[in-house]
């Protein structure tokens, strides 16, 4: 077998005394979508922002394609095809939808070292981003400013975002938290298509899409991944069960 | 629309300020060109603040030190029998802009108070410079033998001549820093100034173009320095005076941050209040005090931005 996409090793992150991952060994495969469940407090965000670059971990490695990455910052990660979402919905609030898009875009188009043409009528930027958003399905709101548009249209801004830095690998955390029914089946349906192209690491408390989604779950507990594997073994696991599915049986 | 008005406004203000030494001449008041000027070239300075400030989010508060080294550009120079304008200007330029790389270079490693502080810290290390250099006039800093020079019909000897100058120098700034802040360049800085976990994220490493805004902020600050000099004759080491940098930071919040004619028109304001206020009491910032705190709880976005509505330009 190739070696998977990103490896991650002994990864552990101290806040005080509490350890918020501990020891977490992860692989992800080219093509695959691993889900990362645990209760509330589980260490999957702080998991996340270790992959992203946003944190620093205390001891283990990561490797993607083949680099140790663990040492690079967030945008190295970046460039190196890394794209994250937040948890807490996080955009360019007082810039419209698509400029929010073709910054990103920008970000992954050379330097930006570049005084003179408006970047607001530069069509290697503004077609992309346009693209992207239709993708997630917000053509029709990109003149729309992003601080206003709906809960759900900037969760939908997020992914356009990591998107459009043209990634090898999605890291989503929680791309459904605080979305109604009917738009969590949209990004069930938008993250469906998504995954036929990308590799993904998506943290998820909706167990519908979890299982709609995922090719292997891992189960965080405390800080550890206690199980990995098929979402049928996870689902017969009693283990799981009791520490975290346990409130469903 | 807002864009509409913004652009109206900002023509009549232009055709305004080219109007000012006809009527000066007309009303017999050379005072007017004088006042009008010197708003002018701290216009400039709150201008090139503002785009750090503003669109950058970078509170410098030590903004006051390139007009000081512009200033001393000047009249180092002129102390020396150089006089040449096309040598002094690029000089102050040149200066400031070194000294913002280095100031720039430590202080954008820290943010929030650390960052203001420091700024400070740094403007205040060259007024204290600029007073003990006694060469330099020392504490009561010199008096410039003759203004910059530079050949032709360009003599700014002539109050009219000088007044043009500024006016197309501001025109330039404005429009010079209009496109920056609309280019690929412009919009790193604005939206690592909205949010920096965002722009870290999608891959910008904000340090180096803030770095770059910081620099060529004090570059223009350099040549507002430069003119000051011209305009006052003399320069002190109170140019870089932390109350100077203030100053210059109320004409931006004044005015209207992250736009800008905002900056221009603070300037305008300030310093007209200034002169019909201390006229009457030499405490007329106790005045000026008050109506900043108007302006922050009741018009956000300056008065500018309370004349103008819109989203400022800022999306
Ligand atoms: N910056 C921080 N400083 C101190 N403690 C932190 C910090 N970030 C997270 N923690 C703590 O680390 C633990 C793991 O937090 P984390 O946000 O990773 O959990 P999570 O699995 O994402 O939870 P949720 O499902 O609620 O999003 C929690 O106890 C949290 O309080
Ligand atoms: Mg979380």
């Amino acid at each position: 077998m190739a070696d998977p996409l990103l490896e991650v090793r002994g990864l552990r992150k101290r806040f005080g005394g509490l350890v918020a991952t501990d020891d977490v060994d992860l692989d992800a495969g080219e093509g695959e979508t691993l889900a990362v469940i645990g209760p509330n407090g589980a260490g999957k965000t702080t998991l996340i922002a270790q992959l992203s670059g946003d944190l620093r971990p205390d001891a283990g490695v990561i490797r993607f394609a083949g680099e140790d990455v663990t040492r690079l910052d967030a945008p190295a990660r970046s460039a190196r095809g890394l794209a994250r979402s937040f948890q807490i919905t996080s955009v360019f609030r007082d810039f419209p939808a698509l400029d929010n898009v073709a910054l990103a875009v920008q970000a992954h188009a050379g330097h930006s070292f570049r005084f003179w043409r408006p970047a607001g009528a530069d069509r290697a930027l503004r077609e992309p981003a346009r693209l992207v958003l239709e993708q997630v399905g917000l053509g029709m709101r990109a003149d729309v400013v992003a601080g206003v548009l709906a809960h759900g249209e900037q969760r939908q801004l997020e992914i356009a975002m990591a998107l459009a830095t043209r990634p090898r690998l999605l890291l989503l955390d929680e791309p459904m938290a605080g979305m109604g029914a009917e738009e969590s089946q949209q990004m069930i349906r938008l993250l469906g298509t998504l995954k036929r192209a990308h590799t993904i690491v998506l943290v998820e408390h909706d167990m519908d899409a979890v299982f709609a989604l995922a090719d292997r779950i891992a189960v965080m507990v405390y800080g550890r991944v206690i199980a990995v594997g098929s979402p049928e073994t996870i689902r017969a696991s009693a283990e799981v069960r009791r520490a975290y599915l346990g409130e469903a049986s | 629309m807002a864009s509409r008005v913004r652009a109206v406004t900002a023509v009549a203000g232009a055709a305004a300020l080219a109007a000012v030494p006809v009527v000066a001449a007309a009303l017999q008041e050379p005072f007017y060109l004088d006042l009008v000027r010197r708003v002018m070239i701290f216009a400039i300075a709150a201008v090139s603040l503002d785009l750090i400030l503003g669109y950058g989010g970078m509170v410098s508060f030590g903004h006051a030190a390139y007009l000081g080294i512009g200033a001393y550009a000047v009249a180092v120079p002129a102390l020396h029998g150089v006089h040449s304008g096309w040598l002094q200007w690029p000089l102050a330029m040149g200066v400031s802009a070194l000294a913002a790389l280095v100031i720039g270079a430590i202080s954008l490693r820290t943010s929030g108070v650390y960052f203001i502080m420091i700024t400070l810290a740094f403007a205040q290390m060259l007024y204290y410079l600029g007073i003990s250099i006694e060469a330099w006039g020392g504490d009561d800093g010199m008096r410039l033998a003759r203004r910059s020079r530079f050949g032709g019909p360009v003599d700014l000897a002539d109050p009219y001549v000088f007044y043009y100058v500024v006016l197309a120098l501001l025109l330039a700034v404005l429009a010079l820093g209009h496109r920056v802040i609309h280019a690929r360049f412009g919009m790193v800085v604005r939206a690592a100034r909205s949010n920096e976990a965002r722009a870290r994220a999608i891959g910008f490493s904000p340090f180096r173009y803030r770095l770059a805004a910081f620099v060529m902020a004090g570059a223009v600050c350099g040549l507002a320095g430069a003119l000051l000099a011209n305009q006052t004759e003399y320069v002190t080491p109170g140019f870089m005076h932390w109350t100077r940098s203030g100053d210059i930071m109320v004409m931006v919040i004044l005015g209207g941050m992250g736009t800008f004619v905002g900056p221009v028109a603070g300037a305008v304001a300030f310093l007209l209040l200034e002169n019909v206020l201390s006229a009457w009491t030499v405490h007329w910032q106790i005045i000026l005090g008050p109506l900043l705190i108007l302006v922050v709880l009741y018009a956000r976005r300056g008065l500018w931005g309370a004349v103008s509505g819109g989203s400022l330009g800022r999306g």
